[in-house]
């Protein structure tokens, strides 16, 4: 970090970026926000592995968590409600250099969107995926969202949510393909950073399922587990995080859970006793989309006119 | 007009009864799976190499697997060929091969033929089994034979069982056979095609049906009176037959396009059913999308990325994919969307040709979303204007929509041979570092344009949005903000309409009425001009290609003709209709937009049936106006006299 090595040596960088490169416009969320939090822990990441902001895109779709990109100060794609992971496979599609980063939210990914969330998740193109979930439409002003709990009163339900909540981590977890689900929480720093970290150095789609709080419209939803640790099942292993022993002492209840493990995973995923937070499955052996989408790359230009004029051959008479 | 063996080929069986002709229109009309279409193809590529004109298009039914003997059924293909070159499928036919009388049926329904069509029916229902079956043919018959067909009854299949057990798959070829032998084509030519098709499938099936045609040669030779000659052109160019979903294909790797990215969709998926088998010759890929939402979406992050990309949809996918071209609009990001027509609105008329989606084209986003529209005329334009498109798409950074129809994309036609080179492959993807101080969009006042930056490129990180926004593409909620990002994207169109040249006029520069049109009707609304032209009327036409901006200069045109008349395939009020006395009917889209941009008053024909714009059908049209405007006689008049004649007009 910092150039330093552990011989004391300065490894001298051509371009040495700090936090302060990473940062855009300063944040309108509103004060309390998790989203704040998760903005900090992806600078840091950035930061941290030196990426260079010209090869690195966070793509989002629409609502509070989908203004992230303009918080950044590397390239961003701030598009259609529900559509950010579509443009974000398109992206890496043909760009496997750069480092791409989505943000969406639980109406975003889950609801319009939730088409392309299991396709994404097939695609398995090498992206981190956030997903802001605060269990309500905030941007709209408190509509249900397919997180919202049971009797949660919103403007479209002002006499209680009757639905079942969906449970993204286990849908996340039961689509083909699937090669990194985690979940993790706002208000936990070490915990959002070490999950994000991981979630990025993760070769294919990592799905991170954030908890985030909204002060403005949920706040009393996450306040008892953030309160009380003990709600709260850490998951941790030598594959999955390991968490600084300070931060870990926290929580009363832990359990070893091997990310390869994807029956346990999917148990994990349906607790409603505890909130599982962690690595829940990884798997780096899955296929890419990208392995094909860049094919044909390289071609020169004589060759593909050679090419087309192979094709125009067929078509002779 | 019969003419002893005229310009007659080489290669062609030598009849001395042949007669002359400049065009003729042949079908073979079947069940689905009796390979008529692999028959006519092939009769079609034998024509054009051997110098004609020819117009091929494919008869499909709606479903896969039909029942067989139903009138709906009807599976099949036209070929038009002449002694010049042929644009369009033409009229009635003049001759039609029909394995049984109920599909005959299925195209008499749609105006296929007139009296004196000449009629090739297979016999064998007359010895059916089935009562019924041996009724319904006996009755068919008879009323072909009321109706002024010219019929034959042949055994047909009888002929095929000398050399197959089941005539139901050689019987395409033993007419192969019957038609080179009617239309002297060349028979070595024509062993040679069957021997490529069959390439894959061995010696053995190559040999069986190239003796089920030669068997048809023969069978026609003995049986049939007549034969045709259809006079050769001399080709001076290599030519290439293809649909125009093959040469949208084409143009796209012509383009230098690298991704398609597409959902399935008739009549467009053959185009990119064309580009999956082929596109990795020049590197590219073909991305099947979860739908066709995403499918511009991952076009769009494609091309956001530097990467140049493409959308290929029919009308329902042009309706799904509006927000996104709304965004590609308001984000400034290049993209070629192509939409081949087919019958609305909803899923209406799946495999039929029609111009209904222009209207959509423009305004299908919401907001001012103004982007270029071009409109393809030609199968050799579905090449080249795809080109035009992404070179378009790149230069004013912006969405371009092409639009074809589902007549262009089944419609076969021989075309000159493009010759690809650099420029028209799209430029490397530019990492150089981004001028400092430049904003991402740093429009010119005058043009709008502005250059782009591209991810990778150091100090051009820039967030694109949807949301109004600033040249910084800082989101911005303030009136002047607004208003000069709307007129800066606006500007472009008008920047675009100053590179273009006014439309060129088929026939004269001045007249008593000019037909517009736009799109596939191009070879039919020309033929049809040029009929009433030889019948000494002052009448011309015009074909618009780049329909926004659209094309200058037309109100001057237009002044100088005493009738403007827009001609459409797609729905406007009857004009004399119920309910019209009060309000005027609805026009059709080009009316409607030449109305309001000429300021002038635009005539209008216009119809919805599911089936190509037909010369004859256009022709009538024409002259019922001419006819409506006073110019009219029963005889037609001479050129002087016509061109005497202004004061007979208005």
């Amino acid at each position: 970090m910092f150039g330093l090595k552990k011989d004391w040596s300065l490894d001298v960088l051509p371009r040495y970026f700090t936090l302060e490169d990473y940062e855009g416009a300063i944040a309108r969320w509103c004060p309390g926000c998790g989203d704040h939090a998760v903005l900090a822990a992806v600078q840091r990441i950035c930061r941290d592995e030196q990426l260079l902001p010209e090869k690195t895109i966070i793509v989002s779709g629409i609502g509070c968590s989908s203004r992230f990109p303009h918080y950044m100060k590397t390239y961003g794609f701030h598009g259609l409600h529900g559509r950010a992971l579509p443009v974000a496979c398109g992206v890496k599609a043909r760009r496997p250099d750069l480092h791409v980063w989505v943000a969406t939210g639980d109406g975003d990914c889950c609801s319009i969107g939730a088409g392309h969330w299991l396709h994404a998740v097939r695609y398995n193109m090498d992206m981190t995926v956030m997903l802001f979930d605060n269990n309500i439409y905030g941007l709209t002003k408190a509509q249900t969202s397919p997180t919202s709990r049971p009797g949660q009163r919103t403007n479209t339900h002002p006499f209680g949510a009757w639905l079942p909540p969906l449970n993204p981590t286990l849908a996340t977890l039961g689509f083909t393909n699937v090669s990194f689900v985690a979940k993790t929480v706002d208000w936990n720093p070490v915990h959002l950073h070490a999950t994000l970290d991981a979630a990025f150095k993760h070769k294919g789609f990592s799905f991170v399922h954030i908890h985030q709080r909204c002060p403005q419209y949920t706040a009393k939803i996450y306040e008892a587990m953030q309160q009380d640790p003990s709600t709260i099942l850490l998951l941790n292993h030598e594959n999955g995080i390991q968490l600084d022993p300070a931060v870990a002492g926290m929580y009363e209840h832990q359990m070893a859970h091997d990310p390869l493990n994807h029956n346990e995973a999917v148990a994990l995923a349906g607790r409603e006793d505890l909130l599982p937070i962690g690595i829940f499955f990884q798997n780096e052996s899955r296929p890419r989309y990208e392995q094909v989408t860049t094919i044909g790359m390289e071609m020169t230009t004589e060759e593909r006119i050679a090419g087309l004029n192979r094709e125009l051959d067929r078509f002779a008479i | 007009m019969a003419k002893q063996d005229g310009n007659s080929h080489p290669g062609a069986p030598r009849d001395e009864h042949s007669t002359m002709v400049h065009e003729h229109i042949v079908e073979i009309v079947s069940d689905s799976g009796e390979g008529a279409q692999k028959c006519g193809v092939t009769f079609g590529t034998v024509s054009a190499k051997m110098g004609n004109g020819a117009w091929t298009v494919e008869i499909i039914p709606a479903e896969i697997k039909p029942p067989s003997r139903s009138r709906d059924g009807a599976s099949g293909i036209r070929i038009r060929l002449g002694d010049h070159e042929i644009t369009n499928m033409g009229d009635a036919a003049d001759l039609v091969v029909a394995f049984n009388e109920q599909v005959l049926y299925g195209r008499i329904g749609q105006g296929a033929y007139h009296e004196g069509t000449v009629v090739l029916l297979e016999n064998k229902w007359a010895n059916d089994p089935s009562p019924q079956i041996r009724q319904a043919y006996a009755d068919g018959v008879a009323d072909f034979h009321d109706r002024g067909f010219v019929v034959h009854e042949l055994a047909m299949e009888e002929a095929c069982l000398a050399h197959t057990e089941n005539p139901k798959l050689g019987k395409n070829m033993f007419v192969l056979g019957m038609l080179c032998w009617i239309y002297q084509r060349d028979v070595e030519m024509t062993l040679g095609e069957i021997a490529a098709i069959f390439s894959k499938k061995g010696e053995q099936v190559i040999s069986l049906n190239q003796k089920l045609m030669q068997a048809g040669v023969e069978f026609a030779r003995e049986r049939l009176t007549y034969c045709f000659n259809v006079p050769c052109m001399d080709v001076d160019h290599e030519l290439l037959v293809m649909n125009g979903n093959q040469a949208v294909g084409l143009g796209v790797m012509a383009a230098g396009i690298e991704m398609v990215s597409m959902y399935p969709i008739t009549p467009a998926t053959s185009a990119s059913h064309y580009l999956a088998a082929s596109i990795q010759s020049v590197g590219g890929f073909v991305h099947q999308a979860e739908d066709e939402i995403a499918a511009v979406g991952f076009a769009i992050g494609c091309s956001y990325a530097g990467k140049t990309a493409c959308t290929i949809t029919s009308g329902p996918g042009l309706a799904l994919k509006m927000e996104f071209i709304g965004l590609a609009v308001m984000g400034e990001i290049p993209l070629v969307i192509v939409d081949v027509q087919r019958g609305g609105p909803s899923t209406g008329l799946p495999t039929k040709p029609e111009q209904g989606d222009l209207m959509a084209a423009m305004y299908g986003s919401p907001g001012d979303s103004p982007k270029p529209i071009i409109a393809a005329a030609t199968i050799e334009e579905c090449f080249h204007l795809i080109i035009t498109a992404r070179t378009i798409a790149e230069a004013f950074r912006t969405p371009v929509i092409v639009l074809t129809d589902a007549g262009l994309a089944t419609g076969v036609q021989p075309i000159p041979r493009p010759e690809p080179c650099e420029e028209w492959l799209a430029p490397p993807v530019d990492q150089s570092p981004w001028k400092q101080g430049v904003p991402p969009y740093d429009w010119d006042e005058e043009t709008g344009l502005s250059p782009r930056p591209i991810p990778g490129q150091r100090g051009g990180e820039y967030v694109l949005t949807g949301l109004a926004h600033t040249g910084q593409s800082k989101v911005a909620y303030d009136p002047a903000s607004n208003i000069k990002g709307l007129e800066m994207r606006s500007r472009k169109l008008a920047a675009l309409r100053a590179t273009l040249k006014p439309p060129k006029i088929h026939g004269d520069d001045e007249g008593d009425l000019i037909v517009v049109g736009w799109g596939s009707t191009l070879g039919s609304i020309e033929e049809a001009v040029d009929r009433a032209r030889a019948d000494g009327y002052r009448v011309s036409s015009l074909h618009i290609r780049f329909l926004w901006p659209l094309e200058p200069g037309l109100r001057d045109i237009f002044m100088r003709f005493d009738k403007v008349m827009t001609i459409e395939l797609n729905y406007s009020d009857p004009q004399h209709g119920l309910m019209m006395e009060t309000q005027p009917g609805r026009p059709p889209h080009l009316a409607l937009m030449l109305r309001g941009r000429t300021r002038r008053d635009i005539d209008y024909w216009s119809i919805c049936q599911g089936l190509p714009l037909r010369p004859g059908q256009i022709h009538e049209v024409i002259m019922d106006r001419l006819h409506g405007m006073g110019l009219t006689g029963n005889e037609p008049q001479p050129v002087e006299a016509a061109m005497g004649s202004e004061s007979c007009s208005g």
